[in-house]
């Protein structure tokens, strides 16, 4: 087990990987990779069980679907720190030729990725597919997702909502990153979610929420917290409150920070406020 | 075979050769599954369910989130057939089928039962007439259309034994099943049902039947016709096609589908590339359908066997 401390060092190393990779391609998606930067350190280096020797069907192993897939470059980090692939393998994000595609794609058959994500909304069915057959298959590893807030608005969603809890899979973790934010402009203001917990609770899932979703003891404690509460006939909802940006001061909760990569000058600064030095 | 040698054994749906052929492939692999959309009696799923009840995902009426189930069920090596009306599994969801399923790679089977006019009388609401060319359109992805009982159930069969996404079209009505109960069915083969010196007639689904009756008729004016039975329409069987218009230099498609994207188009590429040679398709001339008893739409429609003999003395003509 990782101490508190070490998770948040390499999780200010995957901050400097994201500005680094979104930067040296004036693309990518920074705002919520850095938001989601915890909960992806958490789940890598201390909640799943995994093994780097990646394999499709990943049997025995927890499995994790990243449902909103443009906040690829936080995945594409934490991935290639936990050993799937090289992490000189970052510098080729988003480049011509690259198994680091602009959405993380199983076509280049990039260690770690089980499904392409990117046209939102299909990834809680895809882990409630994966849950499904690990049931059928007496497999009694876990199932995690990740979703945004925004995301929630695809009629999709709605209707893996329905599905889950009635057929009882209760192998599954979802948590949505709640940071508030998405391209237009406040969630409450494009489309707005109103109760998402009354809601996600009246459709049968299990409910529970992270306060500070960029605060790494509470992110650990609640991911624990969520997996003492599978086996239980319904699936696990999460609401882990983000901020957008989180880690880099002028990034953070906006946002204009969603599908915008940082100029030479605003690395400089974001690098300066994440001082670490293991770097690709 | 020649054309006298097919029989009708009897007259049944296409969709029952479906359901025959998931419960013998889920006999022989117990990782295979069957979702549907709250149409299990319509895609004759009832023994498959009785005999495997925990291997059948009811998934109501929500096809997106079927697809996606499907394409996760591939994790960990099932099998999934995802089945609905044609319709819903197609249009419907054409972007959960191009990203989970087919840029995904997985080994996802898309059954669809009702496809084209012959449905009838629900109208055009459910009467697909583009869901080949949309999945063929999708990289990697396999399109067949079978064209009677024994054929749907072979298929099915293969379509299960083979690695990739697939789509397997096929329809409601009862229909002669006359290819034979034990054919050899291989995805991407086509079957040369006559072998024939002045026209090549390219036939998928249930206008296979239709082109069969045309050729007898056309054989006793004393025209020639090789009637080729196209059930994969994706991948093409390109050395068939060839093969065939090189030796007849001339060729008429057909299919219950828009004459944009289906077989026509796919074989129209082919000939323009390689080999140009007139080519008349017997197809929907893109419209929508309507209600109406298969029979009277396919007469108003142009997909009767009238029309494929119209079509063949045309593509004779073009070809002088």
């Amino acid at each position: 087990m990782a101490s508190i401390e070490e998770l948040e060092r390499m999780a200010t190393q995957v901050r400097r990987d994201i500005v680094r990779m979104v930067h040296a391609v004036n693309s990518g998606h920074p705002g919520g990779s850095l938001g989601c930067t915890e909960f992806f350190v958490a789940l890598y280096f201390e909640i799943m069980k995994h093994d780097p020797k990646f394999s499709m069907d990943g049997v025995g192993q927890d499995l994790f679907f990243l449902s909103n897939g443009h906040i690829s470059p936080v995945f594409y980090s934490v991935l290639a720190r936990s050993g799937y692939f090289d992490i000189s393998e970052l510098a080729t994000f988003r480049k011509l030729n690259s198994r680091l595609q602009g959405h993380p794609t199983t076509h280049e058959h990039l260690p770690g990725i089980r499904v392409a994500s990117g046209s939102l909304g299909q990834g809680m069915s895809v882990a409630i597919g994966a849950a499904l057959s690990k049931k059928l298959n007496k497999d009694s590893a876990l199932v995690f997702s990740l979703h945004g807030d925004g995301e929630l608005q695809e009629g999709q969603i709605w209707e893996s909502m329905l599905f889950a809890p009635h057929h009882k899979v209760d192998n599954l973790i979802c948590t949505v990153d709640y940071n508030g934010q998405q391209i237009d402009g406040p969630t409450e203001k494009v489309l707005s979610l109103g109760d998402l917990e009354a809601k996600a609770r009246a459709f049968g899932w299990d409910v529970m929420v992270i306060a500070d979703g960029n605060n790494m003891a509470q992110v650990i404690d609640g991911l624990n917290e969520a997996k003492s509460r599978t086996g239980h006939g319904k699936p696990v909802f999460v609401i882990m409150k983000t901020a957008m940006g989180a880690g880099v001061d002028f990034m953070m909760g906006s946002h204009k920070w969603h599908g915008v990569a940082p100029n030479d000058e605003q690395l400089k600064v974001a690098l300066g406020q994440l001082v670490e030095e293991k770097d690709y | 075979m020649a054309l006298s040698d097919y029989t009708v054994q009897s007259e049944v749906d296409t969709r029952s050769g479906f359901g025959a052929g998931i419960l013998a492939l889920g006999r022989e692999n117990p990782n295979v599954v069957a979702l549907c959309a709250d149409l299990v009696g319509s895609l004759k799923l009832d023994d498959f369910i009785k005999e495997f009840p925990e291997r059948f995902v009811q998934c109501g009426i929500a096809e997106a989130n079927m697809i996606g189930i499907a394409a996760g069920m591939t994790i960990g090596g099932k099998i999934p057939f995802a089945t609905s009306f044609a319709n819903f599994v197609t249009g419907r969801v054409y972007d959960q089928i191009r990203q989970s399923v087919a840029y995904s790679g997985k080994n996802v089977k898309i059954a669809a039962s009702h496809a084209g006019l012959t449905l009838g009388e629900d109208g055009a609401t459910h009467q697909i007439l583009e869901d080949i060319g949309m999945m063929q359109m999708l990289p990697g992805m396999t399109v067949i259309n079978p064209c009677d009982y024994n054929q749907t159930k072979a298929a099915t069969i293969a379509a299960g034994r083979m690695d990739g996404p697939v789509y397997l079209r096929f329809g409601r009505p009862k229909w002669p099943n006359f290819t034979p109960a034990d054919q050899q069915f291989e995805i991407g083969k086509a079957v040369v049902m006559n072998e024939g010196a002045d026209v090549t007639v390219f036939a998928t689904g249930h206008l296979v039947w239709k082109a069969l009756q045309a050729a007898r008729e056309l054989e006793n004016h004393g025209i020639s016709v090789e009637l080729i039975n196209i059930h994969t329409i994706k991948p093409l069987d390109s050395a068939a096609v060839l093969k065939s218009v090189a030796k007849t230099g001339c060729a008429v498609s057909c299919e219950e589908h828009n004459y944009i994207g289906g077989l026509g188009s796919a074989i129209a590429t082919l000939l323009s590339r390689e080999l140009p040679a007139p080519l008349e398709q017997v197809a929907v001339n893109d419209s929508f359908g309507e209600s109406g008893t298969p029979d009277q739409l396919l007469a108003k429609y142009g997909l009767d066997t009238q029309d494929v003999a119209a079509a063949v003395r045309k593509a004779l003509a073009r070809k002088k």
